[in-house]
């Protein structure tokens, strides 16, 4: 995902791109975009809304003029995010998982970063003239929603079934279509596995919380029993509230750092679920060409070979695109994740370090506390 | 008096009685039959020895008591020790006076009946004050090993020179002992001597005297006639040795299974000086009857005295016996042992003690107890206990699911965390019963903890049934409490109550507060482990072989960290939510010591009113001038001013031990929250040592994904 040529087609540097900011009006969350030009130290920061993301999207999606462009594995675009109300909460948890969890949706940001900055460095993506007036025009980019077309998810999940089965020609891209439908479930779980993982951590937070108040409650100063009483509760509400942020921590670790890589594993993958179905329904209209112009009369017949041609020739471009983008997308992953993974272990290992080290003082201070 | 009486155990409890009795069934003779079960409860192997002294030799003397002195000559030779001989003799006496006085209940009967004339008489001078000397020596410990040696020593020579001299010389020794210890000589030691001897007797004289002598005799005999029984080395060594070394500390040793070793101490004192009056009286007639009945009553009398002295204590001095008492007494239950099949079964506990306490006849010793033993230890001390404002720590309770599950399951884990649980609140239940200074020298304490068989706890298996019951008890107490309304005058007790109330209730919601910590830590653990198993599965079905690797390993260390969110959950559970749990049911009995004190004083209270009454009704009979019932009334109001005091000083002392127990309690609580959290955070720590470990065992395994 790091296409190097690509770069000249983009007046801002792809790596630059930011999310600095987030607000919030009603019901419509507005992104601070920043990014660096190119040729100058100077930075450029536009304001967009999640509808102005869909609209690149749709922009992407229905380029023209651009060869094989139905075999490219389009960056996936988190789902719309609804501000949250408190009766929202689960639903948006469905509906956008580990995106919705994290204060001030900073998830939420990185992940749009990460798909802006997905689309920056693609090869052919970082092309279209709708990204750069996207990440340039202070202006909101024109308003049209773009129609969904042949991409419509909705659409797409009538034919999935009968299609999805469809045998394959080429064993490369059956073996894909294997793996790929089998890990984009895995992955999904082991997503949602780790959303209960980090919410039970969030509730173990809010209960360490809710005790080290109630410790607070218990303090008497009557007598002198009752004063080293009080004193062991504060100590205790003390380490309580260091559980409590230990807590928190590790659960926004797993949130920044492995949640997000396992959500956008999982929604790469579906994306690329998507690209091969068009592929294989590329595939299925060739074929169905192919029966016709058999069956066609001889009059007839050159127009249809003609037209077969054509089929073929566009089905085998996208498969070559196919290709290319399968092994890109295999090896930009593997890179992805194991950068998501390391930053995990870090920040755990930090986490886990900063607690042990806090928890020694506390039993230092405890040990002392009336040997006085 | 009546509830000195009450209040001070007695040295052994009746519950023993039947058991003695039953045991001495199968003996054709009374006093072998006894002895028997005495050394029963020491060592069964002993048996051998004092039946033979008891059936051979003193056959004859049983017989005839006047050939007794004869024979005795002969019987030294045999036995070196006049002790034994007098022992002997005291048992003969009550033999020729009455044959069952030990076997049958009848034994409360003819004592009190004696001891009454025995204080008419002009030698209850004598008699009364040598008691008291002697009851007086525990506070001398150290003049005890000389004294006694001193009426060892002395009882021989006067045997060998005729009883008519032992008269003499028992009373010169008494009388001796009054010079020593005239310092010690207190007014209402004497009371109490005079008066408790009597209750105090009835409930079980015989033994006491029995107790000590038999012993004695028999590992006299062992040691110096060297009858060598193959009996377990341990307990006859010791006793041998002792006996040779110092016969005063032995029979202390020895005695110590049925009661402290202050009590014994005593006893043995005086079985020995009991054993000197008796040698007179199968020679003389009534008159040394007479002084025989004393010294049966002088026995009695220390242990009443004894018995009835800790609560007399001021509670300085009691404060200070406790920061004096090192505590040394460890106690553990382990191996839960599911016993018997279907809705029978019951789990036994193995509770093993460890100390260096003197009261207790060895450093370690083992015993097997079930759950309604542990319920049964708790209805006798609170029977004994709980009238005198002692907080007694309250065992858990009795669950039916939790049993049933246990009973019905196979190797379920909750029924394990059950039993573990349950396992763990006993062993805090028997600790905190023998860190209370009060109930640790209580017999039945060390019964629990030493004697190999107890009998079966009988109404704790209706205790859970009774559940319903007990919440009408409840329920009444709550409503006298509402109609009792104690003015209270003591600012610390006005504040404290308040404070115990206010503190039951923090407790109640920090438990609720830590159990859904615990839940939501098991929750954790639970979802760590399906988040393992899926991260396996995604590795398994990876195709990149680095990243499977890492993926697996991550699946390891996932799995390794719910291990320790598990671990942390229990800990969570056994540190903080059962130790709220045991300090709520402890507040609970705090709680019930205030109420006790609050019956005290209504008792009081209600004395007072009467006295009023009479007072009143006193007044009216002198303005009606009825002098005929005017006696009447004032025996009445002087009969009711006694009560007054008395009552008030139940009262006194009541609040001085609650109060001393619930400021012990708190210390105790502070002390105990302490080593807990000490517990807790280095269970924290360590889980959190463990979690470093697997993440730099995993971190190249990331950083190794090309």
């Amino acid at each position: 995902m790091e296409g190097s040529s690509a770069e000249s087609a983009l007046s801002v540097s792809a790596n630059s791109i930011r999310i600095t900011d987030l607000t919030q009006d009603g019901d419509v969350l507005m992104f601070a975009i920043t990014s660096q030009k190119l040729n100058s130290s100077a930075g450029v920061c536009v304001f967009r809304e999640h509808e102005d993301f869909e609209w690149l999207q749709q922009s992407l999606f229905s380029q023209e003029n651009v060869p094989g462009l139905q075999g490219i594995i389009f960056p996936p675009l988190p789902p719309k995010a609804l501000p949250l109300q408190s009766n929202m909460q689960t639903k948006a948890l469905k509906q956008l998982g580990f995106l919705a969890l994290g204060q001030d949706w900073q998830g939420y940001c990185k992940a749009l970063e990460f798909y802006l900055q997905q689309v920056a460095t693609h090869p052919t993506l970082c092309k279209c003239k709708a990204l750069d007036s996207f990440l340039i025009n202070s202006e909101s980019p024109g308003k049209q929603r773009g129609r969904k077309g042949i991409f419509n998810r909705l659409s797409q999940a009538v034919e999935e079934m009968r299609k999805e089965s469809h045998k394959d020609v080429d064993n490369f891209f059956q073996n894909e279509r294997n793996k790929n439908t089998n890990i984009t479930a895995l992955s999904k779980i082991a997503t949602e596995k780790l959303i209960d993982v980090v919410m039970t951590e969030q509730k173990l937070a809010l209960a360490c919380g809710h005790f080290s108040t109630s410790l607070h409650l218990c303090v008497n100063q009557d007598d002198a029993a009752a004063v080293a009483f009080s004193k062991v509760c504060l100590k205790l509400s003390d380490i309580i509230e260091a559980v409590k942020q230990n807590f928190e921590k590790v659960a926004s670790n797993n949130l920044t750092t492995l949640g997000l890589g396992l959500d956008l594993e999982s929604r790469y993958q579906e994306a690329e679920k998507e690209m091969l179905f068009r592929r294989t329904c590329k595939l299925i209209e060739l074929e169905t060409v192919k029966k016709s112009t058999e069956k066609a009369k001889a009059n007839k017949r050159e127009v249809m070979e003609e037209f077969q041609k054509a089929v073929e020739k566009e089905f085998n471009l996208i498969s070559s695109v196919a290709k290319e983008e399968i092994e890109r997308f295999h090896s930009s992953r593997v890179n992805v994740l194991k950068n998501f993974l390391i930053g995990w272990c870090e920040q755990q290992l930090n986490t886990a370090r900063e607690c042990a080290e806090l928890y020694s003082q506390h039993l230092e201070a405890c040990r002392n506390m009336y040997s006085e | 008096m009546a509830a000195s009486s009450e209040r001070s155990p007695p040295p052994f409890p009746d519950s023993e009685e039947p058991e003695l009795l039953e045991d001495s069934d199968d003996g054709a003779d009374a006093f072998t039959g006894t002895s028997i079960s005495e050394m029963d409860s020491l060592s069964p192997d002993t048996t051998g020895p004092p039946k033979d002294l008891f059936n051979t030799p003193p056959e004859d003397i049983f017989s005839d008591p006047l050939s007794d002195i004869n024979s005795e000559p002969q019987k030294n030779v045999k036995i070196q020790s006049p002790g034994s001989d007098e022992a002997v003799d005291l048992f003969s006496d009550p033999l020729d006076d009455e044959a069952d006085v030990i076997s049958s209940p009848e034994v409360q009967n003819p004592v009190p009946d004696l001891l009454k004339e025995t204080v008419e008489t002009p030698k209850s001078d004598v008699i009364g004050k040598a008691p008291i000397d002697i009851s007086s020596k525990p506070v001398h410990k150290n003049a005890i090993g000389a004294r006694h040696q001193d009426i060892f020593e002395d009882p021989p020579k006067d045997s060998s020179k005729g009883s008519a001299a032992k008269k003499a010389g028992s009373a010169e020794l008494f009388g001796d002992d009054d010079d020593d210890d005239d310092d010690d000589d207190d007014e209402d030691e004497e009371e109490e001597m005079f008066k408790e001897p009597l209750k105090a007797m009835t409930k079980k004289p015989q033994p006491s005297v029995a107790s000590g002598p038999p012993i004695n005799v028999f590992t006299e005999v062992k040691s110096e006639v060297k009858v060598k029984q193959h009996v377990k080395d341990d307990p006859t060594d010791l006793f041998a040795e002792e006996a040779v070394k110092a016969p005063a500390t032995k029979p202390s040793s020895s005695g110590g299974s049925r009661t402290n070793g202050v009590h014994s101490e005593e006893q043995d004192i005086f079985s020995e000086a009991t054993v000197e009056l008796s040698l007179d009286s199968p020679l003389n007639d009534r008159k040394k009857k007479d002084a025989v009945k004393a010294s049966v009553s002088a026995p009695a009398a220390p242990v009443a005295s004894s018995s009835s002295k800790p609560p007399s204590k001021t509670l300085e001095e009691l404060e200070e016996e406790e920061s004096e008492d090192k505590f040394d007494l460890n106690i553990s239950i382990t191996n839960p042992e599911k016993i018997g099949d279907g809705m029978n079964a019951y789990m036994a506990y193995k509770v093993s003690t460890q100390t260096s306490l003197t009261m207790f006849r060895s450093k370690t010793f083992t015993v097997r107890r079930r759950f309604s033993d542990f319920l049964g230890l708790y209805e006798k001390l609170s029977e004994k206990h709980s009238q005198n404002g002692f907080i007694i720590p309250p065992p858990p309770e009795k669950s039916i699911l939790g049993m049933t599950k246990v009973k019905v399951g196979k190797e379920d884990p909750s029924s394990a965390e059950f039993v573990e649980r349950r396992r763990a609140a006993l062993e805090r239940y028997l600790q905190r019963i023998v860190s209370h200074p009060s109930l640790l020298q209580d017999p039945d304490v060390r019964e629990f903890l030493e004697k190999e068989e107890l009998p079966r706890a009988v109404g704790t298996q209706a205790l859970s049934g009774a559940g319903f019951l007990k919440m009408l008890n409840k329920a009444t107490d709550a409503v006298s409490k509402m109609t009792i309304k104690m003015n209270e005058q003591d600012v610390w007790f006005d504040e404290k109550i308040q404070d115990v109330e206010n503190e039951e209730q923090q407790l109640r919601k920090l438990h609720v507060m830590v159990e859904s910590l615990v839940n939501h830590r098991k929750e954790l653990s639970g979802n760590t482990a399906v988040f393992a198993k899926s991260v396996a599965m995604l590795g398994s079905s990876e195709d990149n072989t680095a990243l499977s690797r890492a993926l697996s390993q991550l699946a390891e260390v996932e799995d390794r960290i719910e291990q320790l969110h598990q671990d942390q959950a229990a800990n969570d559970f056994f540190t903080f939510s059962e130790l709220l749990a045991d300090y709520i049911r402890l507040l609970g009995a705090v709680r019930g010591c205030f109420d006790q004190r609050m019956k005290a004083w209504q008792r009081w209270q209600d004395a007072e009113n009467m006295l009023q009454k009479k007072r009143e009704s006193e007044a009216k009979l002198l303005w009606a001038n009825k002098p005929d019932k005017l006696q009447q009334a004032k025996d009445e109001i002087s009969e009711w001013e006694a009560k007054v005091t008395q009552f008030e000083r139940e009262f006194e002392r009541i609040s001085a031990t609650v109060q001393k127990d619930v400021i012990r309690f708190d210390k105790e609580k502070a002390r105990d929250f302490k080593r807990q959290i000490i517990k807790y955070l280095e269970s924290l720590l360590h889980s959190e040592q463990q979690l470093i470990k697997y993440w730099e065992a995993f971190l190249p395994e990331a950083k190794a994904i090309a």
